[in-house]
C-alpha cells in the first residue's frame, strides 16, 4: 500500500515526474489548471502506486509527498 | 500508513522561483537533506551566489550569507576561519565559479578551506538571459555565441573539477549528473559526501553537478535532460576525480 | 604606560589586535606592507587568523564574510588595491556590516608612485563603490592619533554596522614616533545578535544580504542607512581648529599635509602673518560646522584648502564655506610632498589681493 500526494498549487507543469514513474501512473492533469497557469501533475490509479517516491525524487519543486 | 519522502527540514516553505524543470530545485533539495541527516542544520551557513540561485538565502532555512559574483568562496573563507566548527557551503553556478570567480575558487581549493561547494555547470548564463558560460560546449548557440561556440574566438569549455583535483589542498572532487533518477541518488550520496569531508576536516571539497537550464537551451525540460545525458556527459565524465583517505 | 618608538604601519596593526581584532586578510602592495606582515606575526600568537588572500579583491570578500559572522575584522590596501575593494565595500555597507579598512595612500591615478599622497579623498569620502552610501572616513596626522583613531574606527563600525576606513597617506605609514597604546575598555555596545554564527536552538536564522529587489524595499532600506547616517553627523564629527582665533586665512588641511601648515604657522607667525588651521578629523562626515562658523567671522578674510592632490576635499571647503569667503587651493600630486617655504609664497599671494 502506498499513495502520493501533490502539491498541485506548487507544480510548474515541467512533466519530468511523467518519465520516471515504473508504473507509468504519473500523468498531468489536463483537465484542471492550477494558480500558477500550469497543468499539475497527478496520480490516476493511485492502487498501483508502489511508493518508490522516483516522481518525488525528480521533482524540482518539492511538490510531491510520499507514504507507505 | 507512513511519510517516507517529504520536505526536507533545511529547506524553507518558498516556493522556488526557479522555471519549470530547472535542476536547481533537484539540488537545493538534495543539499537540504544531506544537511538534515548529517544534523548540522543548526551550525551551517550558506554562501549564496549571483544568478539564478542569487535567492537561494529564500530557500536553505539556515543562516545564509550574500556574496558578490564569483566570490562565495572568499566569504566562505572568512566565515570559516572565524567559525571553525560550523558547516559551511557555497552553492554557485558556472559564471560565478569558473568565469568571475576562478581565482576564488582555485585559491579557496589550493588552502584546502574546510568548505563544501555545490557547483551547478548548465553551460550557460541563466538569469542574465542565456549567454555563454566558461562551460558552454563547442558549437552551442547562446546569445552571446549566437553562430556557435568558435574554439579560436571563445576558447574551449573548461572542466573545474580536472583542474581543482590537481591541487594538494582539494580532498573531494566529484562529477554528477540529475538527469535521471540513478543519476539523482548518485548526486545525493556526492552532496552528503561533500559535506562529511567537511566535518572531517579533510579539506576542501567540491560537487559538480551537471544540470539542465531549458528555458535557455531552448527546449522542453524532459528535452533538456535528454540533452544533457547526450551531449554533456562525454564532454564532462562523471566519477571521482580526487578522494583523500 | 611607557611610550614606544614604532612605526605608523605597525602602530596600526598593533592598536587593531589591542581593539580585539583576531582577523586580518589583505594583500602585499606599497606602501603598507608592514601591516600585513605584523599581523602575520602577531595574530597567531593572540590565537587571531591572518590570511594572505589571492586579491585585494578577495580579502574584502574575506572581511564581507567574517564581519557577517560577527568578527572584529580589518583589511588594509593602498590606492590602487581599495579601488579593487570598491565593489566589496559597497555590499558590506549594504549588508550593515561592521569592518576597517586602511588606505595608505599612494600617488595616483593609475599605477601611480609610491610615494604619499592624498588624491584617493573622492574616492572615500563621495563613495568609491556603487550605490547610495558613505564609508567613515578618519584622517589621523600622527602615530599616535593612527593608534587613538583605530580603536575608535572599530568602535564606531560596530556600533553603527557601517564601514570606517582609516584614510593615510604613505609618509604616515612610514614615519616612526613614539606612541602610547592607552587602557581603553571602548564603548558599550550591543552583542551582535544579527550575526551568522548558525540559528542553534529556536533562534530564527540570520540572512547577511544587501540585494532588495523590489524598489520600494530598496528604498526604504537605504532611507534607513542613511538615518543612521545622521546620527554618525551628529555623535562622531572631529575637527582640531588651531590658532584660528584673529587668524586673517584659515587653511584646511588633513593628515600629512596639516602637520607641515602648522610648520607654515609659526614661519608666517615669525612675520607677522596670522595663518589658523581646520584640520579635518573626520573627512566623512566632513566638519561644515567649523568652516561655517569660522566664515562667518569678521577678521577671517579667505581660506586655503592645501592637499597632496590636485583638489578634492577643497570641494567640501567651498561647499561649507558657501560663498562667504573667497576658497584658494595649493596642491602638489603625483607623490610630490608640499614644502612650508612655497604653502607661504601662496600665503603671501592670496593676501597680495586683499
Amino acid at each position: 500500500m502506498a499513495k502520493v500526494v501533490f502539491d498541485e498549487e506548487r507544480c510548474k507543469g515541467c512533466e519530468l515526474c511523467t518519465t520516471v514513474c515504473p508504473k507509468g501512473i504519473v500523468i498531468m492533469a489536463k483537465d484542471r489548471i492550477n494558480k500558477k497557469g500550469y497543468h499539475p501533475a497527478t496520480v490516476k490509479n493511485m492502487d498501483l502506486c508502489i511508493g518508490c517516491a522516483f516522481c518525488a525524487r525528480i521533482c524540482p519543486d518539492v511538490v510531491i509527498e510520499v507514504e507507505k | 500508513m507512513a511519510k517516507v519522502f517529504e520536505r526536507p527540514k533545511a529547506l524553507t516553505d518558498k516556493p522556488f522561483h526557479y522555471c519549470p524543470g530547472c535542476t536547481h530545485g533537484i539540488v537545493h533539495r538534495l543539499v537540504a537533506e544531506a544537511i538534515d541527516e548529517l544534523g548540522v542544520r543548526d551550525r551551517t551557513i550558506g554562501v549564496a551566489p549571483v544568478g539564478c540561485a542569487v535567492f537561494a538565502y529564500e530557500y536553505f532555512n539556515c543562516d545564509m550569507h550574500e556574496a558578490a559574483h564569483g566570490r562565495a568562496p572568499a566569504v566562505a573563507t572568512g566565515i570559516k576561519r572565524v567559525l571553525p566548527d560550523r558547516v559551511v557551503f557555497t552553492y554557485q553556478g558556472d559564471g560565478d565559479l569558473a568565469s568571475i570567480g576562478t581565482a576564488e575558487i582555485v585559491h579557496a581549493a589550493n588552502r584546502g578551506e574546510k568548505i563544501t561547494t555545490i557547483f551547478i555547470n548548465n553551460a550557460i548564463y541563466g538569469m542574465t538571459g542565456g549567454q555563454m558560460a566558461p562551460t558552454s560546449l563547442l558549437g552551442q548557440v547562446t546569445t552571446t555565441s549566437p553562430y556557435g561556440r568558435q574554439a579560436d574566438q571563445a576558447g574551449y569549455p573548461i572542466r573545474m573539477c580536472e583542474m581543482l583535483a590537481t591541487l594538494e589542498g582539494t580532498a573531494y572532487v566529484e562529477r554528477v549528473s540529475v538527469h535521471d533518477i540513478k543519476h539523482i541518488n548518485q548526486a545525493k550520496k556526492a552532496i552528503k559526501k561533500a559535506f562529511e569531508v567537511q566535518l572531517s576536516g579533510k579539506g576542501f571539497a567540491l560537487v559538480e553537478v551537471l544540470s539542465t537550464c531549458p528555458t535557455n537551451w531552448g527546449m522542453t525540460p524532459v528535452e533538456a535532460l535528454e540533452w544533457l545525458k547526450q551531449n554533456m556527459i562525454p564532454y564532462y565524465p562523471l566519477g571521482v576525480l580526487k578522494e583523500v583517505e | 604606560m611607557a611610550k614606544l618608538l614604532m612605526k605608523g604601519n605597525e602602530a596600526i596593526a598593533e592598536a587593531a589586535i589591542q581593539a580585539g581584532c583576531k582577523f586580518f586578510f589583505g594583500y602585499p602592495i606599497t606602501p603598507q606592507n608592514e601591516i600585513p606582515a605584523y599581523m602575520a606575526k602577531r595574530l597567531p600568537k593572540v590565537g587571531g587568523c591572518f590570511l594572505q588572500a589571492e586579491s585585494e579583491v578577495a580579502a574584502i570578500n574575506m572581511v564581507y564574510g567574517a564581519a557577517g559572522a560577527g568578527a572584529r575584522v580589518m583589511t588594509s590596501s593602498s590606492s590602487p588595491g581599495i579601488s579593487l575593494k570598491q565593489e566589496g565595500l559597497s555590499y558590506i555597507a549594504g549588508a550593515e556590516l561592521p569592518c576597517v579598512i586602511v588606505n595608505m595612500v599612494r600617488g595616483g591615478p593609475g599605477l601611480g608612485g609610491i610615494q604619499p599622497a592624498q588624491s584617493d579623498y573622492f574616492q572615500a569620502t563621495k563613495g568609491g563603490g556603487h550605490g547610495d552610501y558613505h564609508l567613515v572616513v578618519l584622517a589621523p596626522a600622527s602615530v599616535q592619533e593612527m593608534v587613538d583613531l583605530v580603536r575608535e574606527a572599530f568602535d564606531i563600525a560596530d556600533q553603527y554596522r557601517n564601514p570606517v576606513m582609516i584614510l593615510g597617506d604613505g609618509m604616515l605609514g612610514q614615519m616612526m614616533e613614539p606612541v602610547e597604546f592607552k587602557e581603553s575598555k571602548g564603548r558599550d555596545l550591543p552583542p551582535k545578535t544579527w550575526a551568522t554564527t548558525g540559528c542553534k536552538g529556536d533562534r530564527p536564522r540570520n540572512i547577511i544580504n544587501s540585494m532588495a529587489i523590489d524598489p520600494q524595499e530598496l528604498e526604504n532600506k537605504v532611507k534607513a542607512i542613511y538615518k543612521k547616517y545622521e546620527e554618525i553627523k551628529k555623535n562622531e564629527t572631529m575637527v582640531e581648529c588651531f590658532n584660528c582665533e584673529g587668524a586673517e586665512i584659515i587653511a584646511a588641511a588633513y593628515g600629512t599635509t596639516s602637520r607641515i601648515i602648522k610648520n607654515v604657522i609659526e614661519m608666517a607667525r615669525a612675520e607677522g602673518i596670522k595663518l589658523g588651521l581646520i584640520r579635518p578629523i573626520t573627512l566623512w562626515p566632513f566638519p561644515e560646522k567649523a568652516f561655517e562658523e569660522w566664515a562667518d567671522k569678521e577678521h577671517v578674510k579667505a581660506f586655503l584648502a592645501v592637499e597632496m592632490s590636485t583638489g578634492q576635499m577643497v570641494e567640501d571647503v567651498r561647499l561649507s564655506v558657501n560663498g562667504k569667503k573667497p576658497v584658494y587651493f595649493y596642491g602638489r600630486t603625483g607623490g610630490m610632498v608640499p614644502t612650508p617655504k612655497e604653502i607661504l609664497a601662496e600665503i603671501k599671494k592670496i593676501r597680495g589681493g586683499f
